[in-house]
Order: C-alpha cells, then structure tokens, then sequence
C-alpha cells in the first residue's frame, strides 16, 4: 500500500472518511468526528469479539505548566483525558506515555502530572519528549522515569506476545536536524529486535515522528530510515509517537505509523500557519482537539486497532 | 525610555570605541535578536569583538540557544532572555536545541 496522510478535525473530506473505514476492514479502526460514545462502542465491539486482547492506552504531551492562551488550564484537561479513561468499559493492561510529561521540566510539574496520571491506577511506560529534558542538571527525568533503562531512556519489554520498544529521539539533537536517535541506540535495537520471530508483532514508541510528517518544522527524525530497516521482516509494526499535537496516520507496507493527540494544546496542520507554536481555537472547540488513543491487539491481525478518542466529540 | 538609553548607549559605545580603544572599558553595543514563530530575528547578524547579544523569546514555547563549543543557553520561557557577549572576531552558527531546525549565525569582526 502506498503512504498517505491523514488529518483529524477539519480537514477530512468524503474519500478520506471511506478510506478509513477500508482500513477498519483490515483492522485499522480510526474515528475522525466520532464523539465519546461511539469511540467507547468501538472499543467495547472489538473487546467483545476477542476478550483475550491486548488493549493498551497512549496519551502524550501533557506539558504540565503550559498556561498560555492556547489553554491555561493543562492540568486540568489531562485530568479530564484521565477521568475519560477511567470510565472505559474494558479496563486497558497499562498505558503508554510518549513525552512532554511537562512543559519545562520543573520538579513541580513532574509531580503534578504523577499525581493526575497516577488516577488511572494503571503502569505507565514512558519515554521523554524534549520538554522533559530542560533542568539545568538534566536528571529530573532520568530520576522519574529512567529506572532500568538505557541512555537517555530506552528500553523494551513484552506484553501478551507483543513487544513494545520505547526510543528517545529528543536528545543530541543537531543544527538544522530533526529527531535523533543516535548511533548507540540504533545499535541497541538491533540487538534486541535480533532473533526474535518474525511474526511478534512489534510496537515502538518514541516522541517525535519517526516519519517524515513535516521536515520544515522540525517534525520527523533524521536517523529513524536506520531503526525501520532492522523493522523490515517483521510482520506486524506498529510506530506511535506524539510531538505534533494531532492526529496523523500513514501506512507504509508492514507499518503503521500513529501520532496522538496532546492532552495540553493543539498545533497546526504542516504548513497551515507561520509556525507549528500552539494553536489558539475557540473555548468550545479546545476539547475536541485534545485527546487519549486507545490501542486493540489481537492475535491473527495484521494491524493494531487505534482508536482516539477527543476529550469531547 | 529604553530605547533611548539603547540608542544612548551605541552612540556611546561608538565613541568610546573610537577615541579609547586602548582602555579596555569600552561600553560596546548590545544587539537584540527575538524568537518569534520558532525563527531567529534577524537570523544573521554581524557585530563587533566587545558587543553583546541579547535574545528575547517571545513564542509560547520555550527555546534554548546553542552554540557548539561556544555558549549555550537554558530553556528561556516566554519573554526570558539570554545574552553573550563576544569576546572574539569569528563566526558563530547557532540553533535552538529543542527545535534543532531553528538557525541563526552572529558574525563578528
């Protein structure tokens, strides 16, 4: 299949709508303008079908901190993103967070955004965003969250046959590049993808894209072509990341290639406004740019079922 | 006020450079580049050994300025500052290390 984006809110027409509902035939399920109860429904028919199914959570970009006009009030929409999935009808196995827990790395911040996530009462695997590496001594994050990781704070683990790599991309970045994952860590994912069955399916993680979304606002990471050829044979692959504050989705042969939207503030669509800064819209209209993903797994399937969800439809 | 003073102050600092090179205490010149939508204003400048250079952030996200080797910034929230001061003639490239695709050079004679 070729690649091709999609754009959440606004900007979806007819065609595209239908080519997201040929995905769901193939297990791809993405509402576009779905409201809450729809979005749950979705998640409830494919739980039922298959109640040995790995479902799993993202949120990302919380940036606790953030009281700019886009929304000064970012605590309390992550707590909002959180009440939403407690009330899920299928309790997810954990959730993944995929960075700017803050929005400048002060320890307040930090235990802010603990003390809402921690609500959910689920684990949390994280990986930093470029927020979250703003202290003075660059630790706090590696203090938190780092525990049994590498580097900057990558690792890997496995959950009902699936195995999920976290990959951190916003460190060691360089004049007039993107994302970075550095030559030490491509060399751990080979060593960790190496030997393992071609059909596990794999999930990696990681900030920003790990495609090229938009090159002219930073939004894609310079050495990701390396970390997706070791990705090659596997069968199933699935890319999660956040960084751009929407929802885009693009399907590239045995890859699926997700980013999330922020629990904080919208960004601009690539090239629709002077730079990607948060986006102002209309009090009634920010909750349904902000959001939570939820992520279906069942065995057989190609793809992973992603459904995100906004705040508010 | 300020831009007076400023205006005051590189006049000044044109003199002193003028008549007491050899002094050693000459005010120079401070040059103000801002951070407006994820772009460095002027981009490139060019200054003189002595001048300082001042960025101001005026996005809603934070920046930080890096030179490799040379000088490097925190995080500058909104309407936070960082100034250098060079002391030698040279080329300076430098970027924002969050948003690495930001640019901007200070030449200085």
């Amino acid at each position: 299949m070729s690649g091709f984006d999609h754009r959440g809110e606004g900007g979806v027409n007819r065609r595209q709508v239908l080519e997201c509902m040929t995905w769901a035939g193939t297990g791809v399920l993405w509402t576009i303008t779905g409201g809450v109860p729809r979005s749950l429904g979705l998640v409830e028919s494919a739980n039922a079908a298959e109640p040995t199914g790995l479902t799993f959570l993202q949120i990302s970009d919380s940036h606790i901190g953030f009281d700019k006009p886009a929304n000064p009030n970012a605590l309390g929409t992550l707590e909002e993103g959180i009440a939403k999935i407690k009330t899920m009808p299928i309790k997810p196995s954990f959730m993944i967070h995929t960075g700017d827990i803050s929005h400048l790395s002060k320890p307040s911040e930090f235990d802010d955004a603990e003390r809402i996530i921690s609500q959910a009462r689920l684990d949390v695997h994280y990986v930093p965003g470029e927020h979250d590496f703003l202290d003075e001594d660059v630790k706090l994050y590696r203090d938190r969250y780092g525990r049994g990781t590498k580097g900057a704070g990558y690792y890997s683990f496995d959950a009902n046959g699936v195995h999920f790599v976290g990959l951190v991309n916003v460190v060691d970045l360089k004049a007039g590049g993107l994302g970075n994952l550095g030559a030490e860590q491509l060399e751990w994912l080979e060593q960790d993808l190496h030997g393992r069955s071609k059909s596990t399916p794999i999930v990696v993680f990681a900030h920003i894209p790990l495609w090229t979304v938009y090159p002219q606002w930073g939004w894609g990471t310079e050495d990701s072509a390396q970390a997706l050829d070791y990705l090659k044979g596997f069968g199933s692959v699935t890319v999660l990341n956040g960084h751009i504050h929407q929802v885009m989705q693009k399907v590239e042969g045995n890859v699926t290639f997700h980013t999330a939207r922020s629990t904080a503030f919208p960004q601009p669509a690539p090239g629709t406004a002077p730079s990607p800064g948060p986006m102002k819209v209309a009090d009634d209209k920010l909750r349904s740019m902000l959001g939570v993903a939820s992520i279906n797994f069942k065995r057989g399937q190609e793809r992973l079922a992603i459904i995100d969800t906004p705040l508010q439809g | 006020m300020a831009m007076i003073s400023a205006r005051f102050g590189i006049r000044l600092a044109l003199v002193v450079a003028m008549s007491s090179w050899q002094l050693g205490t000459a005010r120079a010149a401070e040059t103000k580049v801002s951070i407006d939508n994820f772009t460095f204003a002027p981009a490139s400048i060019t200054v003189k050994v002595g001048d300082t250079v001042t960025w101001t952030n005026r996005d809603d996200i934070p920046h930080a300025i890096v030179s490799a080797g040379k000088f490097r910034s925190k995080a500058l929230d909104t309407d936070n500052s960082f100034s250098f001061t060079f002391t030698a003639a040279g080329d300076y490239p430098y970027f924002c290390s969050l948003h690495p695709h930001m640019t901007g050079t200070i030449k200085v004679e």
